[in-house]
């Protein structure tokens, strides 16, 4: 058997270790490669219609879909989901049921935002309406808690908007922004403010397949929380970017302020019982995979693409999971030994699955199901082809039984009743 | 344990009012002359005592008092007061001292984030560990035991203490034999039944005075969204206004009062929690917890019904040094913290969101437990007895090992200690610690600290045996994090 090929432009220990554990080859990526784990400019310019880079073959896997950003931009996110909204409503699909207040029981689920400086009115008309709340400024097209800003004036983003035209040769296109409600009711622990990091494998888009990884993570802020408004230039309060708390003087280098999943749930579990934790762990899924089904209508679903993305949740104190945004490329740098472990464990896992057995990979046989044991930490989040089929009950406590979700969604939209069939994290 | 105690109280009490009422000669026709009767006599003072006494001590109280023990813990509290004072020249700082107003006025406003108010701790360190406690422990011996070194090659401890045997263990955690389904951990989900299980948890929960109906139940393990109910019945917490009152009090006292501990507590908090990567985000909560319970001189009755006898060591009050009535027991809970202290509050922050409630879970937890795995006393369940089983068990079950230990001459209670005297808290993932804690409450014993460090050993024993140094040895044992305690407990006990 021929060894596969591998190529990476990142410097990542976590990733050649991975390569080197099964024996790969390293080649440049001019050279004939079967797995490249790549920048997403790389990818970009590898899909480039203009550029003569030569089709992918049927040996070629890599780590990006050509068009992710409709996903993992904020702005592009944020008007996908709208429209998968608008179009399940003009379905009548029982999903976008309202409450009694006007507000979706289950598509609620991203802050009210808008694109900046475009949707400029909308966004005046709404503050005016609720004046004494904060609004959150981030630019669309950046990471890691750069460039972001907390207002709750409105002569603050007429100063942002005047600022920007003052210097039009440093900033020819202006950089769209996208202002967000901001979370004013974070749900605290120990007093700290936190966001959670879960990691999601998609193999393909269409039909849409993807996994969720357990070994999650809430990013806690180093600075108790206060909701005065008088505090919103300490961004240490708010933001929880790793690379930002990092600066902190109270930054701890031994857990980097990182605390998994598992003992996010027994805590809950234990203070807020168990029935109002699987809900909140449910909706995290679901949140997942509306996001998901949102971008899909958009994005190229090239069948050498798959991508790990790194979504970030932050739940408030009714125990009510926001979605904040998706990161096409989650930072495979380690802060912590933990950390080292964790991403290692994960860059393994998700090559388990996207290269089975380590051998050649053959994108004809991508969407042969994999076998519960290769999965490692990943769950099936979602699977389209199976989700029209309900799962007998055995196969469901299988599923169950191992931690996995199965969250079926027929196209009446009626699943969403059954309870039962939801997820059982561990 | 309350049961009998009640149980016993109640005989006294019948016997005692007897004798009385015989004594007396009087007819006694209803309740309100048979207490003018005893107030009358002069028993009245007996009878205060004797209630006094057991709320908080069982009858055999000193059942377990050995004069060489006893004489060693003694001399081992003023050890470490001795330590403290010198601590508290070395900084030059009181032992306590009333805050001004703007400090009051701090500390109030911190009262959340009391890592503010902790002022520079680079000068102060832990009192004593782990292993200053194990190596005092060691050197306890029974003076009236001839040990004839080159027999006597087993162990650490020449404590002639009478241990259960591993069949006595066996018995007494037959619910963890391995044929026995255990609830709410991950090895043996299955879903009917553990909503079965929480059903009857519920039912349990309803019922008053439900202690050893709750202990029944705790033994197969307590689902994670009941445990705190299932705990504050097994450690009779059952919060009311009282509770809140008596935690303003404490909390008031904190605000005016800054007592040299305080810094030990935080160092401690600092040096241990907030570096736990499960543990950090209770921070604040630990501050509240440890500086209350610094200042809750109830605590002090965990000498009075320790198994040794022995009361806590006393300071003096500045330039009196000697004078008797100068003396006070200092801090006022008479507990001075030794390194990992915290770790006995943080897991518990998993249970407890409320800090009332959870101070009253852990001072319970405390007295009851915890204080005997840093006390010296002859009883089974306290540091000593559990060292002794610890190296017992090991030996009957694991003699192979243990000889192959002796031989190489590494001491495994050396290792064991310090999860032991943690009670685990630290060393391994949180949900198969307070699995871990649920069997403590359950079966009402410590002894199954020694049980499971015993078990670790033997897991492990595969690797122990191909090494030969002792560094090697405690590299094997340095990361027990992995360990799932009760299928552990159960493969020990299948033995």
């Amino acid at each position: 058997m021929a060894r596969v090929r591998c190529c990476t432009d990142l410097d990542k220990t976590v990733l050649t270790q991975n390569f080197d554990k099964r024996s790969w080859c390293s080649v440049s990526p001019d050279e004939d490669w079967n797995f490249y784990w790549a920048s997403v400019v790389t990818v970009r310019s590898i899909f480039n219609p203009s550029n003569d880079h030569p089709r992918l073959t049927d040996n070629q896997v890599i780590n990006h879909f050509p068009n992710h950003y409709e996903l993992t931009r904020k702005d592009l996110m944020v008007k996908n989901i709208k429209r998968y909204r608008r179009e399940l409503e003009k379905d009548g699909n029982l999903l976008c049921e309202k409450d009694d207040t006007g507000v979706h029981k289950y598509l609620d689920f991203i802050p009210v935002t808008y694109m900046m400086p475009a949707d400029y009115n909308l966004f005046a008309d709404d503050f005016r309406r609720d004046p004494n709340h904060t609004w959150i400024m981030k630019p669309a097209a950046r990471a890691q808690g750069k460039g972001i800003f907390l207002i709750n004036k409105m002569s603050q983003i007429k100063k942002w908007s005047r600022d920007g035209k003052s210097i039009p040769a440093a900033a020819p296109t202006r950089e769209t922004f996208v202002i967000s409600k901001y979370i004013d009711n974070p749900l605290l622990i120990g007093g700290k403010k936190f966001d959670l990091r879960l990691y999601v494998l998609v193999t393909s888009f269409k039909p849409l397949k993807c996994y969720l990884y357990r070994l999650g993570f809430g990013r806690f802020c180093t600075v108790k929380y206060i909701s005065s408004s008088n505090d919103i230039d300490n961004m240490f309060v708010h933001l929880t970017n790793v690379s930002y708390q990092k600066q902190s003087e109270d930054y701890n280098s031994i857990h980097g302020g990182k605390w998994s999943i598992d003992n996010l749930r027994l805590y809950l579990e234990g203070t807020r019982g168990k029935k109002l934790t699987d809900r909140l762990f449910d909706e995290m899924c679901w949140i997942i995979v509306h996001s998901l089904r949102a971008a899909s209508a958009v994005i190229t679903s090239d069948r050498h693409c798959f991508e790990c993305y790194g979504y970030d949740i932050i739940i408030d104190d009714n125990l009510k999971p926001w979605l904040i945004e998706v990161n096409a490329s989650p930072s495979l740098t380690s802060t912590t030994a933990n950390d080292r472990i964790m991403k290692f464990k994960l860059i393994n896992d998700v090559l388990n699955i996207v290269v089975p057995n380590g051998d050649i990979p053959d994108i004809r046989n991508k969407f042969a199901n994999s076998a519960p044991e290769v999965l490692g930490n990943f769950d099936v989040l979602y699977d389209e082809e199976q989700a029209c089929c309900e799962l007998n009950d055995k196969d469901y406590r299988e599923q169950k039984a191992r931690g996995g979700i199965v969250p079926l969604i027929s196209k009446t939209g009626m699943a969403l009743n059954k309870a039962k069939q939801s997820s059982a994290w561990r | 344990m309350t049961d009998k105690v009640d149980e016993k109280l109640k005989q006294t009490f019948l016997n005692q009012t007897q004798k009385i009422i015989i004594s007396t000669g009087k007819f006694v026709a209803d309740f309100q002359s048979l207490l003018k009767t005893i107030k009358q006599s002069d028993q009245y003072e007996y009878y205060q005592h004797l209630f006094k006494s057991t709320q908080v001590a069982s009858f055999d109280e000193h059942k377990y008092e050995i004069d060489y023990l006893k004489k060693g813990q003694s001399a081992w509290e003023k050890r470490i007061v001795k330590s403290l004072n010198t601590m508290c020249s070395e900084v030059n700082l009181p032992l306590a001292r009333q805050r001004n107003e703007n400090e009051m006025r701090s500390v109030r406003r911190h009262w959340n984030e009391l890592g503010h108010i902790c002022g520079d701790l680079n000068r102060f360190r832990p009192v004593y560990s782990a292993k200053d406690f194990l190596d005092v422990i060691c050197v306890l011996m029974n003076p009236n035991l001839k040990i004839d070194e080159s027999i006597w090659n087993c162990g650490l401890i020449k404590i002639p203490l009478v241990t259960k045997s591993f069949i006595e263990i066996k018995n007494l955690y037959s619910d963890l034999r391995p044929n026995l389904i255990q609830y709410c951990s991950d090895e043996t989900f299955n879903e009917v039944k553990e909503e079965e299980n929480i059903k009857l948890a519920l039912q349990i929960l309803e019922k008053k005075s439900n202690l050893n109906a709750a202990r029944e139940y705790a033994k197969r393990g307590c689902p994670t969204s009941l445990r705190g109910k299932l705990w504050s019945s097994m450690l009779d917490v059952d919060l009311s206004n009282w509770h809140v009152t008596y935690f303003n009090y404490l909390k008031q006292n904190v605000i005016d009062y800054d007592l040299l501990v305080d810094s030990l507590y935080f160092k401690d908090v600092k040096l241990t929690a907030v570096n736990d990567d499960q543990l950090f985000v209770f921070e604040d909560y630990l501050y509240q917890v440890l500086l209350l319970f610094s200042r809750d001189t109830y605590v002090q009755s965990c000498f009075t019904s320790s198994a040794s006898g022995c009361q806590p060591a006393r300071s003096f009050i500045k330039k009196k040094i000697g004078a008797e009535e100068c003396a006070v027991i200092y801090p006022p809970s008479g507990i001075i913290p030794f390194y990992g202290f915290s770790m006995l509050v943080a897991p518990m922050c998993f249970v407890f969101e409320d800090p009332v409630h959870l101070y009253f879970i852990f001072r319970q937890f405390y007295m009851k437990y915890f204080f005997d795995l840093h006390h010296i006393s002859a009883s089974p369940n306290a540091i000593v007895g559990l060292c002794v089983l610890f190296e017992s068990l090991l030996r009957q079950i694991s003699p192979d090992l243990w000889f192959h230990l002796q031989d190489i001459q590494v001491q495994p209670l050396r290792m064991a200690f310090k999860w032991m005297m943690r009670a685990f808290s630290g060393y391994l993932a949180s949900n198969q610690l307070l699995a871990l804690w649920d069997r403590i409450l359950a079966y009402d014993s410590l002894e199954i600290l020694s049980l499971l460090a015993v078990a670790i050993f033997v897991l492990r024993k595969g690797n122990v045996l191909t090494v030969t140094s002792e560094s090697a040895v405690e590299a094997i044992f340095s990361d027990i994090s992995s360990i799932k305690v009760i299928p552990l407990l159960q493969f020990i006990l299948g033995h």
